[in-house]
């Protein structure tokens, strides 16, 4: 938490009564979720994915973004949620972690939302432990909750068995 | 300027700055062993360049710094402020004397005597004294500088009370040194006097330094990155302009077409550099050596073009340098040496560069007088890095091994050529810092191998593009010795053994991988269920049992059996198109293998770029790669593949000894009880795992819990087929074959026992099929051997339920790591050791066994082989001993012969126990003491 208000936006906060932070958000298995936008470096809709075998479930395979290799993870079987319907739409959001570029599949990206750092509350500890792992808090928003998803985390396989 | 003397110039330039760097660390932390000695190399790097290129003023000046250096090192001197000061005026001076150098292409004239004096009376007296120096210091800082130049002595000590005097032409030098001479060198520029560059060198720091910019590899990497996609964005443009006829913008098109193609190679080309670059300067440096050392040498460089990435190819520069130095220097005889051991007169150094198998490989080899184990020995104990109890236990290889330590060294004198013991300590150092990995083979007498392997993860290689199911893959052509077009009206038709597919080539049978199965790339159908409803054609015909006609019958039997076998095999429902099908021979080390993939494209050269970390555990991708279209693909790693389908032989090990000896190993007779069972194919089971051959009348077979069981000797012993059995007959007398495991007992039904044979067993094609260990030529024809570990599990467990450890209390649980390098005693032995209650964990070499104590796993009991490549049992019970976390592990070891003088030598590296391995009653009841003992003694 407190890292996070650390890396705050330097855009000046139009509310009042607090800092902000800007968030990408998007939206999986009708969840809002939201990454800080500092660490997105691209979104994209539609590309060319090579399919990694052998490699776990969720690696949705590799793919070329400017010269660079991407890898694709599935962030719904990565959450251990229903795989996306056949032939239904997604968006991938590229973020960048120890050096190396991840495209993380989500089933729609939103707008970018400035949220208030007031606003942020803890995992309850009830979520699925899953959720809970990968997630950084949740932001209290007045039409729903927004779960903060930490990347760094998320990807961090070092720790699979313990996840 | 000669090339040369300016790289020396840009290389002295900046490890001079290094050490300004370092030296203020080391001040403040005098105790930093890793930053002295690093320091220590620095110097001695220069030190050893001066003297190569004759530069005497400045080697003799390097010299001294490098006397105190080592000092400090080896803590005959405390690091003082005093004497930092003192090494740092020292490289001033240096500085001072590289930039008339730079500026004249010779070394200023004149002498540092007093600056030698006062390092070397540091050396001597210790602390760091600025004080005069004494007649003796300064006769020992002459005999230093004069070791590289002899004659200088009288005519130096002229100019040295004379600085000033130093605007003397070149001349005088030359008659100093008379190695000089013989260099074709322009005239220098008698303009400057030697004292008056120092402030010169402020302001104009190095203009040669200067002329090369260094880059940052990011930079680089991100310039190729926008060029890819240049590249991809032209691949496009003319995509379309093909698409429209006379169109305005085609030759402009054309014209960026040739700019983005000349752009992308430059790009390349700023970070490959053939590896020829890092030998240039060592042509000159053996010539100078053979006439300072009077031997006759001749270096012969093959490879030259070999492209290494820019970066690992500097960092290894100075590691060849020094190799090559010492094999020229400490390898090779002196001329008479080599005549009296009846060799040519001249000495050769060979160095070589190739790719193989992914690696950069450069070899450097001398036809020398090889190490002398007992010269290192001595040493070695004279260093007090072994002991002579622990020499005594060590291989030669391992003895020669030392020579890599740091502070080692087998030159008698320390020369200014080397000899301080740095050299290949440095070597080691650099080359694992870019995840090499350096060996070396020696022969006493005949000369010194050294063999580095640098990884290629940087490199460009040129792939073939194969597709297989859809998806493309590119494997590295380095490894393809060719491709063969299958098709099942041709010459080439895949052929299985048991679902193994293989392939007649030119009278040799190659083992066949489909990278369709390999890389699940479609679910196969489960190769092993195949027990289809041929019971009833075969029952009648069977209770024949194992007469007279039972040849003939069993054959009709066998291809039934052998239709079945088909049509179920993985691949062959998938891969529909079987006749048309492409092999890719691969070849890695020394096995061949074939790769069967649905198409082969084009061959392409490709950037090796490193899979996500996330997906380094997969072994069968080496990196991967985009390629011209844009596409990312995977690049298949032969390795991998070879060792994920059985090949397991691989060990990295390259020195032929170890080899040959394995090759034996590998080949030991065993007894093998032969029979039929199922189908024609013989079957194959080690005899000393039979308890007793019976033949059980089948009116006396009853069913128990869905399982055939019999009354044997007052215990039920379950009856087990072999898988794809037709259940058992009415009536008759049928061969079983019984393992005895303490109390109890299994008997598995088998349809005839044709032999016993002696023989040295190999098993050549692993078998995916469960039960089977896999086949070998047993008395001339393909045999399966079964795998009774299996059976006995399946019939055991089902049998005792959770109770099947009672036998062995104590055995439950209990980790046991089995190391043996056959794969065939491993599927052996660890089956038969998890019957009997144990946690088995088999490796295949030492070096995994090192691995799974550095990743922190514990065992109860360690279970070694003897014989195996790299390295053998001796040495890892002495590794484990000595210094790891499993010192207090038990050692058992294994092996198939034993003499007493092995045993004797097993109980001095800290083997409890010496077992033969095909005496499975005893190593269980060994296993069982050990671990009472040591539970005792808890």
């Amino acid at each position: 938490m407190t890292q996070m208000s650390e890396k705050q936006s330097t855009k000046d906060a139009d509310m009042t009564d607090g800092e902000t932070q800007d968030f990408v958000t998007f939206t999986i298995a009708g969840q809002l979720f939201g990454i800080p936008v500092l660490q997105v470096q691209d979104v994209l809709s539609s590309y060319q994915i090579t399919r990694i075998p052998l490699a776990p479930p969720e690696i949705a395979g590799s793919l070329n973004l400017r010269g660079r290799v991407v890898t694709a993870v599935d962030v719904r079987i990565r959450l251990g949620l229903e795989p996306r319907a056949e032939g239904a739409e997604s968006m991938s959001i590229v973020a960048e972690t120890e050096g190396e570029l991840y495209s993380l599949m989500v089933d729609s990206v939103g707008e970018v939302l400035p949220l208030l750092t007031g606003n942020h509350d803890r995992n309850p500890p009830t979520l699925d432990a899953k959720l809970r792992a990968y997630s950084d808090g949740i932001y209290r928003l007045d039409d729903g909750l927004l779960v903060v998803l930490d990347v760094k985390r998320l990807l961090d396989y070092g720790h699979k068995s313990a996840a | 300027m000669d090339d040369l003397l300016s790289e020396f110039l840009t290389e002295t330039n900046e490890g001079l700055a290094v050490l300004d760097v370092e030296l203020v660390k080391l001040e403040q932390n005098p105790n930093d062993v890793e930053l002295l000695s690093s320091i220590f190399r620095l110097m001695h790097t220069i030190k050893g360049t001066c003297g190569f290129l004759g530069l005497p003023r400045l080697e003799s000046v390097a010299h001294a710094g490098e006397n105190i250096m080592d000092k400090f090192r080896s803590g005959d001197l405390v690091v003082t402020p005093g004497g930092v000061s003192l090494i740092l005026e020292c490289l001033d001076q240096i500085r001072v004397l590289l930039v008339t150098l730079e500026q004249t292409e010779s070394e200023p004239e004149g002498e540092d005597t007093d600056l030698i004096a006062r390092l070397n009376a540091a050396a001597e007296a210790g602390g760091g004294s600025n004080d005069e120096a004494s007649a003796e210091d300064l006769e020992a800082a002459f005999a230093a500088a004069s070791v590289a130049a002899p004659t200088e002595d009288t005519p130096a000590e002229a100019p040295a009370a004379a600085e000033p005097v130093a605007e003397a032409e070149a001349a005088p030098a030359e008659t100093v040194e008379p190695k000089k001479v013989e260099e074709p060198k322009p005239e220098p520029e008698p303009k400057k006097a030697a004292a008056t560059p120092a402030p010169a060198a402020k302001s104009e720091e190095s203009s040669v330094a200067n002329q090369t910019i260094r880059v940052h590899v990011d930079l680089l990497e991100n310039l190729m990155t926008m060029v890819s996609e240049l590249v991809l964005t032209r691949n496009q443009l003319l995509q379309i302009l093909r698409g429209q006829k006379d169109s305005e913008f085609a030759a402009p098109l054309q014209r960026l077409n040739h700019v983005v193609s000349e752009l992308q190679e430059g790009v390349m080309k700023t970070r490959m550099q053939p590896i020829g670059n890092a030998w240039a300067k060592l042509p000159r440096i053996i010539r100078d050596l053979s006439i300072e050392l009077g031997k006759k040498i001749d270096l012969v460089m093959k490879g030259a073009d070999t492209e290494l990435d820019r970066q690992v190819l500097e960092l290894i520069k100075d590691p060849l340098t020094h190799i090559v130095r010492n094999s020229a220097d400490h390898g090779l005889e002196t001329t008479e040496g080599r005549i009296e051991a009846g060799k040519p007169e001249v000495g050769k150094v060979i160095l070589e560069a190739f790719h193989e198998g992914g690696h950069i490989i450069i070899r450097i080899s001398d036809d020398g007088r090889g190490l002398a184990a007992e010269k290192i020995k001595k040493k070695v104990i004279d260093n007090g890095l072994a002991t002579e109890a622990e020499l005594e236990t060590m291989t030669e290889q391992q003895i020669q091994r030392f020579i890599f330590k740091p502070g080692f060294s087998t030159a008698a004198v320390v020369t200014s050529v080397s000899g301080r013991g740095v050299g290949m300590d440095v070597v080691r150092t650099n080359i694992e810092k870019i995840g090499g990995t350096i060996d070396l083979s020696s022969v006493e007498g005949k000369g010194t191998t050294l063999t580095i392997k640098i990884p290629l993860t940087l490199a460009i290689v040129s792939a073939l593009i194969v597709a297989c199911a859809g998806e493309r893959f590119a494997i590295p052509q380095i490894s393809v010795l060719e491709l063969v077009r299958a098709a099942s009206n041709s010459d080439n038709t895949i052929e299985r053994i048991n679902g193994t597919p293989v392939l007649r080539l030119r009278n040799r049978l190659l083992p066949l991988v489909s990278l369709r199965t390999l890389m699940h790339l479609d679910t196969p159908a489960e190769p092993t269920k195949i027990d289809v409803a041929t019971d009833q054609v075969d029952a009648p015909e069977a209770e024949a049992g194992a007469g007279a006609g039972a040849e003939a019958e069993a054959e009709v039997k066998a291809e039934v059996k052998a239709e079945v076998a088909v049509t179920p095999a993985p691949a062959e429902a998938a891969e529909k198109s079987a006749d048309d099908q492409f092999i890719v021979v691969t070849q890695v080390g020394n096995y061949t293998f074939g790769l069967i993939v649905d198409r082969v494209f084009d061959t392409e050269e490709i950037v090796v770029k490193p899979v996500a970390r996330i997906l380094r555990d997969i072994q069968m991708f080496s990196g991967n790669t985009i390629l011209g279209d844009g596409s990312v693909v995977m690049i298949l790693d032969p390795n991998g593949i070879a060792a994920a389908t059985g090949e397991v032989e691989l060990a990295e090990d390259v020195d032929d000894a170890a080899t040959e000896r394995h090759a034996t190993r590998a080949g030991e007779a065993v007894s093998m009880l032969v029979f039929r069972a199922v189908e024609e194919a013989p079957k194959a089971v080690p005899l000393n795992l039979v308890a007793r051959l019976e033949e059980i009348d089948l009116t006396k077979v009853e069913t128990s819990d869905g399982q055939y069981v019999v009354q044997y000797r007052g215990q039920i012993m379950p009856l087990i087929q072999m898988e794809g059995a037709e259940g058992l007959k009415e009536k008759g007398r049928q061969p079983v074959l019984v393992f005895a495991d303490n109390d109890r007992v299994m008997g598995l039904v088998v349809d005839e026992i044709v032999d016993i044979v002696e023989d040295r067993v190999k098993v050549e094609l692993k078998s995916k099929r469960t039960g089977y260990v896999g086949s070998a030529v047993i008395a001339g024809r393909a045999t399966d051997i079964v795998d009774v570990g299996h059976y006995l599990t399946n019939a055991l467990n089902d049998w005792f339920g959770g109770e099947s450890t009672e036998a062995f209390e104590d055995a439950n649980g209990s980790r046991v790591l089995l190391i043996d390098d056959s794969p065939f005693f491993r599927n052996l032995l660890s089956p038969l050791l998890s019957v009997a209650g144990y946690d088995v964990t088999a490796v295949e070499s030492a070096h995994n066994a090192l691995k799974l104590c550095e990743d922190g796993q514990d065992f109860d009991v360690i279970i070694s082989d003897i014989e195996m490549p790299g390295m053998n049992g001796f040495e890892l019970a002495e590794a484990i001993k000595n210094n790891t976390r499993w010192s207090d592990v038990p050692l058992v070891a294994l092996s198939s012969f034993a003499t007493q003088k092995d045993f004797a030598r097993g109980r001095a590296v800290g083997f409890l126990d010496y077992v033969s391995k095909s005496d499975r009653e005893t190593l269980l009841n060994t296993l069982h003491d050990t671990l009472n003992e040591v539970r005792g003694a808890a």
